[in-house]
């Protein structure tokens, strides 16, 4: 086979093994559920990996961390939250901040 | 009442739609810069659908890597989609056939934060929050993701916007409700802390994932119910 339909073949195989994944999480079967201690931790999971990604999206940066323009979009965007802003303000204002920071040079 | 609330629901859907689908405009671009073209680029957004794993796959092409090296990685970074559909139970279940086909392939990160930002006690507005923030960011991202592919290089770095930022605060502020209780919140900051201490160290995927450690630790024990973030 060319290189070329490999390629194909290894899309199909990603794209079915992604699907595959996301229909499993749907498949766990209700008995397992209604256990107590596995729906704590299904409600617990979510918020885990929520912020896992938020704290990976803010600071990692090529296999490591750093603090720029991103942090301070952050920051701000908590201040927004607990101020109550809109959930369209919050993100917008992070955005800003954080194009502000770089036209300026910084991070 | 039902009603605004349903609105603030599509609002937040729509928003989050539109900032995720700009990114697939840089996912396309490189896709091809990686080697593949514009018919390939567009199936991996159609069939793989997970943004980190799809960033993964033509990462490890663009670096010269072997076919069944980026569908490892692919796979890898999108492990966490399958405990979103545990998580969603309570709110998507029951779903059969076609349905439960198409729910899976719309279950990521935002349209499950979507949905669990909105009120516990409101299961219309979490259901209309998943289907409408899923559907939304698909036909956003697979229509950008072609658009970015055809454009390639001539496009601009999403960055230099503040998309990158405004992704993580998005997701800050969709976790937030659901950070009312002490336990939800040390949860949170032991997932941060955990994912960062891993990052340096650990393959791209690892450190996220790893944060599910931290549910099962605090979901073990029996806290009292109001502790557990519905």
């Amino acid at each position: 086979m060319s290189a070329y339909a490999w390629m194909w073949v290894a899309i199909v195989a990603a794209g079915l093994l992604s699907w595959a994944t996301k229909l499993t999480g749907h498949s766990v079967p209700e008995a397992w559920l209604e256990n107590p201690r596995v729906h704590r931790i299904a409600a617990f999971v979510t918020v885990a990996l929520l912020s896992a990604l938020v704290a990976v999206q803010t600071f990692a940066s090529g296999g490591g961390l750093t603090v720029d323009a991103r942090l301070a979009a952050v920051a701000v965007a908590a201040v927004l939250l607990w101020r109550r802003a809109p959930f369209i303000v919050v993100v917008a204002g992070a955005a800003a901040v954080a194009a502000g920071l770089r036209a300026l040079g910084w991070g | 009442m039902a009603g605004v609330r349903l609105d603030a629901t599509r609002q937040q859907a729509l928003s989050v739609s539109l900032a995720t689908g700009a990114y697939g405009l840089s996912f396309g671009a490189l896709s091809v810069a990686a080697g593949l073209d514009v018919w390939q680029t567009a199936a991996l957004s159609l069939l793989v659908f997970s943004g980190g794993s799809q960033f993964a796959f033509v990462g490890v092409i663009g670096a010269g890597g072997g076919a069944a090296a980026s569908v490892a990685t692919s796979t890898f970074l999108g492990l966490r989609n399958g405990f979103y559909g545990v998580g969603l139970a309570p709110v998507l279940r029951p779903m059969r056939g076609w349905r439960k086909a198409w729910g899976a392939q719309v279950t990521i990160d935002e349209s499950t934060a979507v949905a669990l930002a909105q009120p516990a006690e409101d299961v219309e507005a979490r259901r209309a929050g998943f289907w409408w923030t899923g559907v939304g960011v698909f036909v956003a991202w697979n229509a950008i993701t072609v658009l970015g592919a055809l454009l390639g290089t001539r496009i601009g770095d999403p960055a230099d916007w503040g998309l990158d930022a405004a992704a993580a605060a998005a997701f800050l502020a969709l976790v937030w409700p659901r950070l009312a209780h002490r336990r939800a919140q040390a949860v949170a900051a032991a997932s941060c802390l955990l994912a960062l201490a891993l990052t340096p160290i650990a393959p791209p995927g690892v450190p996220v994932l790893a944060a599910a450690v931290v549910a099962v630790v605090a979901g073990w024990g029996h806290p009292r119910p109001e502790k557990v973030p519905e």
